[in-house]
C-alpha cells in the first residue's frame, strides 16, 4: 500500500535508486571536472551560466512525462525550452557585459537538446513499461531515473553541442 | 472551458498540458539562472578544485531525486487520503525520516567519492573539507526538500492545480537553485 509505507520500507525502496542516480551523478560530475570540460568552460562565455537551467529541464520535462505519458510533447517543451535558455542566457551575459555569442550558444542548446529529447524519451518508456513488469512502485522510481540521466547524458550532450557548434563556425 | 469534452478528458488535453508546463518551465529556467550566475561568480574556486564542479551536478541532482520522490509520494498519498497537512501525520513523518536518513547516507559517499575524483582530476582538497561541505549543505538541503514539498503539494491543491504537474517542476527547480545557493554558501564558510 503506497499510502501506509514505513519510513524505513520508503528507505529502502529508494536507495538503490539513489544509489544509482548518485554513481551517475559522479559521473556526470567527473565529466563537468575533466580538462576538456574545464576548457570548454573557460572558452564559452555563459556555459556555467546556462549549465543548472539545463539540467533542470530535463528533470521538469520529462519527469512529468513520466507522471502522464505524452511523448511527442515532452519532446516540444524539451526543445522550446532549451532553446529559450539559450537566449535568456545570452540575454543575461549581454547584461553583464561579459560578451558571448548567441549563435554558439543556441547551437550548443539545440543540439543538447535534441539529443537529450531522442534519449530521455526512448529510456523513459523502457523504464515505464520494465518497472510495472518487475513490480515497483512508479513514484519511486521514475523520477531518479529521469534526473539521473538527464545529468549524465546533459553534461555529455554539452560537450558534444560545444564541439559540434565549434566545428561548424 | 466550454469545450463538449467530459472533464477526465480535458484533464489531459494537450492544450492544458502545455499551456501550465511551458510558461512554468520558462519562469523556473529563468530563476535557473539565478544559481547560474552563482556558478559563473565561483568560476574560478570550481576551476581550481574540480571536486566541487563535480559535486554540483550530484548535489543537484540528488536534491532532485529526493524532492520527486517526496513530492510524487505527498501527492499520491492526497489523491488516497492519507495526507494530512500536519505535522503529526504519519505518512508526512514517514517521508520526512525517510529523506534524512537518505540524505545522511548520500552525501556522506558523495563526500568521499567527490573527494576521491578530485584528487584524480588533479584537485588538492583534503577528504574532511569536501566531506564537511557535502554533508552540511546535504542535510540542509534535506530539510528544504521536506519543508517544500509539503508546502508545494498543499498549495497546490489549494490553488486547484493538479499536483502532479506542478509539484515536481516546481521543488525540484526550487532544489536546484537553494542546492547551489545553500552549497556554495557552506563552501565560502568551509573554505
Amino acid at each position: 500500500m503506497p499510502g501506509h509505507d514505513s519510513a524505513r520500507e520508503i528507505y529502502r525502496q529508494a536507495l538503490p535508486v539513489i544509489g544509482v542516480s548518485l554513481i551517475a551523478g559522479l559521473f556526470a560530475g567527473t565529466i563537468l571536472g575533466s580538462e576538456t570540460m574545464r576548457a570548454n568552460i573557460a572558452e564559452v562565455p555563459g556555459l556555467l551560466l546556462l549549465l543548472p537551467a539545463f539540467l533542470a529541464t530535463r528533470g521538469g520535462v520529462y519527469g512529468s512525462l513520466g507522471a502522464r505519458l505524452s511523448t511527442g510533447l515532452s519532446f516540444l517543451n524539451g526543445m522550446t525550452v532549451s532553446v529559450f535558455i539559450a537566449v535568456v542566457t545570452y540575454l543575461a551575459l549581454v547584461l553583464f557585459g561579459d560578451g558571448g555569442s548567441l549563435f554558439q550558444l543556441v547551437g550548443v542548446m539545440v543540439v543538447a537538446g535534441f539529443l537529450s529529447a531522442v534519449l530521455m524519451i526512448t529510456v523513459l518508456i523502457a523504464v515505464i513499461f520494465v518497472g510495472y513488469r518487475r513490480g515497483l512502485d512508479p513514484d519511486n522510481v521514475i523520477g531518479p531515473v529521469v534526473t539521473t540521466l538527464g545529468d549524465v547524458f546533459g553534461v555529455l550532450f554539452l560537450l558534444v553541442g560545444v564541439s559540434v557548434v565549434g566545428a561548424v563556425s | 472551458m466550454t469545450e463538449p469534452e467530459s472533464p477526465a478528458v480535458d484533464e489531459w488535453s494537450i492544450r492544458r498540458i502545455v499551456g501550465t508546463m511551458i510558461p512554468l518551465l520558462a519562469a523556473l529556467s529563468v530563476l535557473q539562472l539565478v544559481s547560474g550566475t552563482v556558478l559563473e561568480t565561483y568560476e574560478k574556486v570550481l576551476l581550481q578544485y574540480p571536486a566541487l564542479l563535480v559535486l554540483v551536478p550530484v548535489q543537484i541532482g540528488t536534491a532532485g531525486n529526493l524532492a520527486s520522490i517526496t513530492c510524487s509520494r505527498l501527492t499520491t498519498q492526497l489523491y488516497l487520503g492519507t495526507y494530512e497537512f500536519s505535522p503529526s501525520n504519519p505518512a508526512l513523518r514517514a517521508n520526512a525520516a525517510a529523506v534524512f536518513g537518505l540524505a545522511a547516507t548520500v552525501f556522506g559517499a558523495v563526500g568521499v567519492a567527490a573527494w576521491a575524483i578530485g584528487v584524480a582530476l588533479g584537485g588538492s582538497l583534503v577528504l574532511g573539507r569536501v566531506l564537511t561541505i557535502s554533508l552540511v549543505s546535504g542535510m540542509l538541503l534535506a530539510v528544504l526538500v521536506v519543508v517544500a514539498s509539503v508546502v508545494a503539494v498543499e498549495a497546490s491543491y489549494r490553488v486547484g492545480l493538479n499536483p502532479d504537474d506542478t509539484t515536481i517542476p516546481v521543488v525540484t527547480n526550487l532544489c536546484d537553485i537553494a542546492g547551489v545557493l545553500i552549497l556554495f554558501g557552506v563552501v565560502s564558510v568551509v573554505l
